[in-house]
């Protein structure tokens, strides 16, 4: 899960990195009352949204007063940051910037260890820096026993011959940030800029921080961080249902087990869709897992064809250890669970352990919206064919 | 041959004495794995009974492995204990430690696999189905009659994906299939399992199954430019998935432009990687080349 700004500044604070006060708000006049809170010559108005960019979008000005603060938030809330819809605003203290530096550590995939980046020359896109000037951006790997200590810490510093007099100070605050990346369990904690102030000191202005799902077991609170708003009212829903579940835009729901699988499905069914009228595509995501079981099956045909987009749906299930007779009864169970909500045509693909038995069920079954087809390609064909009649039919009625 | 595993390993199964350890350990000793003994700290004297012996249950791996011999362990433990698990297998010095279990923080699994790596231990997922090589030996749970033994090599980021290429390919067979996890770190890559199949004279052709997500598949593409003279045929997962949504497996993510099916596919093609576009055309693919090897 990524972190909003103000959420990554409030975890900052907590675990004693130097940060500037912030309020949020969601309303211009939340954003006056801020400001006059914060009572300092000079406030930031700050887009709290999770991508990058949002300066040069205008989603960040300064006010020199809170009547300026709130005419700013009022521009600025509601406003679409490439496809993010603002819904809070920061309102910061200003902050005299002698020098901005940039600080990140995160997960290094390729190596499998953890990596510190700094640079001296922050507040600009990193990729940016990285491949225009990379001398000027130092790496150092991290080992995930140890984390960012003092030593790997004090390396940056003399790495970057950051100034001597606030070396002490720099170092204390990459270690209270590695402490950061290891206490909440982060993936990313970048800080973009890290500045120093005139009077000489080191402040993290701004936070993006990414924190592994995988340890919320952890992290009880963790909840009241998500942000819902942001969440397909689908994907909650399937998330309730502990359903792996993504939404796409297409018209094809898909229904498999196994990530790797699901995704495959979704390939196959978008290229048979390429040309057919219409160019159906893949509706959703959702991985069922190894289960399986009828209700499973019930509750993900149920999401799938609450989507008013969906035409048809594709199930694709390999049956490994799960066998396709226990498969083909879930379906059944679920189809009789849903009754009249279900009203797509459905084409279902089995292979694997028990395939024989899971077909027969299925055919004596004999649903009229079910369709048995033998290879997978096979079935991703029929089923971007059923969507693609259904989209020619509507779009004719729509004309006449 | 095969590789990492074979009819003489044997086996111990940490988190034997839970639900999803009992029932897969049932399905391994029905394939055949010699399974001499179970760890779960606080049971150690217990033993679990199947169809044949008792077997017996140990407080830690090292008096597991003192007590049988055991020079591989599958992992079976639930998230919040697998890493103090992994140590114990890495600290007992096995020589492959198979993580079953799904949804270990990264930082575990980056902690017990740099030490895995500093004390030579062959660490194999976290988040996989395990490894087989069929005939012989079946550690995890890959379901144990898809495909006999042959002259194929697999890898493969997907569960699912493994079995589906296996199933394709079963005629054929395969030396081993080796399921590496979907995770962001993960103990043993594509690279290890292409050089070892490499090196196995009893394997003729390679599959590799990838997905989006990271670079892995990329630096696999250079190591087979270097190194890997036999017939290898790719397959790649997710072309049609967008920016930013996680699928499925934590570490199946396109992030800006890095992590794309298509950066992949161009990156193996250009190493002399024949690339499947679906599951079927690269089971056709690999067909053909161990018809022509």
């Amino acid at each position: 899960m990524d972190l909003f700004e103000y959420q990554a500044r409030d975890l900052f604070e907590r675990h004693g990195v130097p940060v500037l006060r912030g309020i949020v708000a969601t309303t211009p006049e939340e954003a006056r009352r801020a400001a006059e809170e914060l009572g300092t010559n000079v406030v930031v108005v700050k887009a709290q949204v999770k991508v990058g960019g949002r300066g040069k979008a205008g989603g960040v000005k300064l006010a020199r007063s809170p009547e300026e603060a709130e005419q700013h938030a009022r521009a600025i809330l509601g406003m679409d940051i490439k496809g993010h819809t603002v819904n809070t605003v920061m309102i910061a203290e200003g902050a005299d910037i002698a020098d901005e530096y940039y600080f990140s550590l995160l997960l290094d995939r390729a190596n499998r260890t953890y990596l510190a980046m700094f640079s001296l020359e922050g507040g600009v896109e990193i990729e940016t820096l990285a491949e225009e000037r990379p001398e000027a951006l130092i790496r150092a790997a991290v080992d995930p026993r140890t984390g960012l200590d003092e030593s790997v810490a004090r390396r940056i510093a003399e790495e970057a011959d950051f100034p001597v007099e606030l070396r002490d100070q720099f170092v204390n605050v990459l270690v209270t940030l590695g402490d950061v990346y290891r206490e909440a369990d982060a993936t990313l904690v970048e800080v973009n800029p890290l500045v120093k102030t005139g009077d000489g000191r080191i402040i993290a202005l701004d936070g993006k921080v990414t924190l592994d799902d995988n340890a919320d077991f952890r992290h009880p609170d963790r909840a009241e961080l998500v942000d819902e708003a942001a969440i397909d009212p689908l994907e909650l829903r399937a998330a309730e249902k502990h359903l792996n579940y993504v939404k796409l835009d297409g018209e094809v729901g898909i229904i498999g087990n196994g990530a790797g699988l699901v995704m495959s499905t979704l390939d196959v069914v978008a290229y048979a869709g390429e040309d057919l009228p219409g160019t159906p595509t893949p509706a959703n995501f959702l991985d069922i897992g190894g289960g399986a079981s009828a209700q499973v099956m019930a509750d993900g045909l149920d999401i799938i064809l609450s989507d008013p987009k969906v035409e048809a749906v594709f199930v694709n299930v390999f049956g490994g250890i799960t066998a396709c007779s226990e498969v083909a009864k879930g379906i059944r169970g679920a189809l009789e669970q849903l009754g009249d909500k279900a009203s797509k045509p459905i084409v279902v693909r089995l292979d694997g352990n028990a395939v024989e038995v899971g077909r027969e069920i299925l055919t004596e079954y004999n649903h009229p919206l079910v369709t048995v087809v033998e290879t997978m390609d096979e079935a991703a064909r029929t089923a971007a064919e059923r969507a693609s009649e259904a989209l020619s039919s509507s779009s004719t009625s729509g004309r006449n | 041959m095969a590789i990492w595993l074979d009819r003489s390993s044997k086996v111990l199964v940490q988190g034997m004495t839970g639900t999803e350890g009992r029932k897969h350990t049932a399905r391994m000793l029905g394939f055949g794995t010699r399974i001499v003994a179970g760890v779960t700290p606080g049971k150690g004297g217990q033993s679990v009974s199947f169809e044949e012996d008792p077997i017996p249950v140990f407080d830690s791996v090292a008096e597991a492995k003192e007590a049988t011999g055991a020079t591989v362990s599958v992992v079976f433990v639930p998230p919040k204990f697998a890493k103090a698990a992994v140590l114990d297998a890495v600290s007992a010095g096995l020589d492959l430690v198979v993580v079953i279990t799904e949804g270990i923080p990264v930082a575990d699994t980056a902690e017990f696999r740099a030490a895995a790596q500093e004390a030579g231990v062959r660490v194999i997922g976290p988040n996989c189905p395990g490894i087989i090589s069929p005939g012989q030996s079946n550690v995890g749970i890959i379901p144990p009659n898809i495909a006999g033994p042959g002259r194929i090599g697999l890898v493969s980021k997907s569960g699912t994906l493994t079995y589906q290429m296996m199933f394709e390919l079963g005629d054929i067979g395969f030396t081993t299939c080796v399921g590496i996890g979907g995770d962001p770190i993960i103990g043993t890559t594509h690279i290890d399992c292409l050089q070892a199949f490499q090196d196995d004279p009893d394997t003729d052709v390679i599959v590799m199954i990838g997905e989006i997500g990271g670079d892995a598949e990329e630096r696999a593409a250079d190591y087979i430019r270097e190194h890997v003279t036999k017939p290898v045929i790719g397959y790649v997962a997710g072309f049609t998935a967008p920016e930013g949504k996680t699928m499925g497996h934590a570490g199946a993510i396109v992030s800006g432009s890095s992590g794309t099916a298509q950066a992949k596919k161009e990156a193996l093609e250009a190493a002399g990687v024949r690339v499947g576009k679906t599951p079927s055309e690269t089971a056709a693919l690999a067909r053909e080349a161990y018809e022509n090897r």
